[in-house]
């Protein structure tokens, strides 16, 4: 057992602990924010500033009876939680967190950031995107009630739908970045040009940037496309008939999908961990800062868009995302060969 | 040692399981499940070949196996809707206009 | 050894679909099957198509059969004979079709262990490098690329208007 391997072990379970944390602290923080755009005070109660609320949930959804319908697939019904949550944090296990560390000359050699260092990475992330449909499509099914079934379906159809334009957003950064392994790609964007702007893909990219935020939101399921989770049209959409820990599972692969997008953003056009002032092993500190830019951006898109309809939401994502992700890969890869980067 | 022969012999026996399938199953969505493993099966010994021969070229036949196997995969399934319409069932047994 | 996991997981899983009554069941249990298919290709260091055969297979082409399968409410399949009854001594084509699988499999069983002890060992690496693969494909194989992106179109066109429900005279 070497100290390289202990650390691996003990990384995997940081960002295991890491990113259940950091569902909970959402949870927080769009009540507190969705309180703020609205003017009002939001959670209070509960430890100084409302900052225990989190914990109170947990607990309430513990103790709720586990409900399950008779009719139901007793089998898909439990299963299908758990394949959702399973992939939500599967997918984090790619994505670099920071530059290379030797823990203060603790390691014999530099121990990446990352739970996996795969050099297809991008490819993993799109292969677990498209897993997660699994999750909802079942949970709908099993659940044997209309709301569920037409929420599942609907929301699975929205989700294979937008992943078109996911890909071919990631494939627009795959051509400028010329690699697949996101550690590669972040090295990329270090440096200045003309001293002071930082080499972000955003600014190579800004469309696909947008179009990656969009099909990331569309993926998630989170406002403006949350139709199919609407409490106003379909009570509660796939999850309706789940209660208690079955339903804290959906809850929270939907946060952790939010921050694996975010993340997978920060990594492919934001600059990852690079920023300026702070030394390379300390890179994850800019990591986090722009990750809870993105989600705080997330939570406020939710509070302010009004929400499509479902037959918008699809035409939106076939005739306009596609094509204009389409037209974005085009032109990327006309301007690489013209410009030669 | 795991060796070529290893895989060959899987695909072999995910080939006859899809065989199989094919022809004892009475439902035509699971006989085109079956169809589906026959093709993985396949899938599997190009790609163990490349891998003997060390060249590419067998990962890429199986992204263009992979392809077909989606484009009949959507057309079958279309059918078999259409068929289903019409009569309600999807047992093979019950389209038998065709038989002489 | 990982080898055996996931051929043991790929064998069990095939013939628990073709066993399966129920087909949203045996849909899942292909998926399961694919993983384990996918597992393998990594140990034959080829990620790409590992990766490929989750998105495309796994992720894609079952969500339609589930979509399928959910949307007609596929019943249980009716059984006509009796169930007990070994598939070998049930008449027509179910034991048409046991025998004719159980003869393929010792058919190539047998062509495939004529190398005589000598398992083939690999020697070498792969083709890991996405790179090279790509390159292989838009230059030796760009006329295919360019046939199955055809092939693809027409799909696309043939499974929408197949599966369009028949109106008399309403427009949409």
């Amino acid at each position: 057992m070497t100290p390289l391997l202990l650390a691996q072990i003990v990384l995997t379970l940081f960002v295991f602990v890491m990113l259940l944390n950091s569902a909970a602290i959402m949870v927080y923080v769009e009540r507190k924010v969705a309180a703020m755009l609205q003017q009002r005070l939001g959670p209070y109660l509960v430890g100084p500033r409302g900052l225990l609320q989190p914990l109170a949930d947990v607990v309430k959804l513990m103790f709720k009876e586990e409900l399950r319908p008779r009719a139901a697939d007793a089998i898909l019904f439990a299963l299908a939680p758990i394949i959702s949550a399973t992939c939500a944090f599967a997918a984090f296990a790619v994505v670099p967190f920071g530059a290379q560390t030797t823990l203060f000359g603790l390691l014999g050699e530099p121990l990446r950031l990352q739970v996996a260092d795969v050099n297809v990475a991008i490819l993993v992330i799109f292969a677990i995107a498209s897993m997660s449909v699994y999750g909802i499509v079942l949970a709908g099914w099993s659940s044997n009630s209309k709301y569920s079934l037409l929420g599942g379906l609907r929301s699975s159809a929205q989700m294979i739908s937008y992943e078109l334009s996911y890909g071919l957003a990631l494939a627009s950064v795959l051509v400028v970045g010329n690699s697949l392994s996101l550690t590669d790609i972040v090295n990329h964007q270090s440096g200045y040009w003309l001293g002071f702007i930082p080499r972000w893909f955003v600014f190579l990219q800004p469309l696909g940037f947008l179009i990656y935020l969009t099909a990331g939101t569309a993926e998630t399921n989170r406002a403006p496309f949350d139709f199919p989770e609407a409490e106003q049209e379909l009570v509660a959409g796939y999850h309706t008939e789940y209660s208690s820990m079955s339903f804290a599972m959906f809850f929270l692969a939907e946060y952790i999908n939010m921050v694996t997008v975010s993340a997978v953003a920060t990594d492919l056009f934001l600059g990852g961990w690079h920023g300026p002032f702070l030394p390379e092993s300390l890179g994850w500190i800019w990591f986090l800062l722009k990750v809870a830019a993105l989600l705080f951006f997330y939570v406020w898109m939710r509070w302010t868009l009004p929400r499509y309809r479902y037959d918008q939401l699809m035409k939106f994502g076939w005739k306009v995302l596609l094509p204009v992700a389409v037209l974005n890969l085009i032109a990327t890869a006309a301007g690489v060969l013209y410009f030669g980067a | 040692m795991v060796g070529l022969t290893h895989y060959l012999v899987l695909s072999a026996i995910l080939f006859a399981i899809g065989t199989a399938g094919v022809f004892v199953r009475k439902n035509l969505i699971t006989i085109l499940l079956s169809i589906e493993i026959m093709l993985n099966a396949v899938n599997l010994s190009f790609v163990a070949f490349g891998r003997a021969l060390g060249t590419a070229d067998g990962q890429i036949i199986v992204f263009f196996v992979m392809t077909v196997a989606a484009a009949e995969a959507a057309v079958g399934l279309a059918i078999v809707i259409g068929l289903f319409r019409h009569r309600e069932s999807l047992n093979p047994d019950t389209f038998t206009a065709l038989k002489w | 050894m990982l080898f055996y996991l996931f051929a043991a997981v790929a064998v069990i899983a095939s013939l628990l679909v073709i066993a399966q009554r129920n087909p949203v069941y045996s849909v899942l249990l292909l998926i399961a099957s694919f993983g384990a298919l996918s597992g393998l290709y990594v140990l034959l260091q080829a990620p790409f198509v590992a990766v490929i055969q989750i998105i495309v297979y796994a992720g894609a082409i079952m969500v339609l059969f589930l979509f399928v399968v959910m949307l007609l409410n596929a019943p249980h399949e009716e059984t006509q004979h009796d169930e007990r009854v070994h598939p070998l001594r049930r008449a027509g084509p179910m034991r048409f079709g046991a025998i004719l699988a159980g003869a393929l499999l010792v058919e190539l069983i047998w062509a495939l262990s004529r190398s005589g002890g000598d398992t083939g060992a690999f020697d070498g690496g792969g083709v890991t490098s996405v790179r090279a693969l790509g390159q292989s494909l838009f230059t030796d194989y760009a006329f295919a690329f360019e046939a199955t992106s055809i092939l693809i179109l027409v799909a696309m066109v043939g499974a929408v208007v197949l599966a369009r429900a028949e109106r008399r005279g309403a427009d949409d």
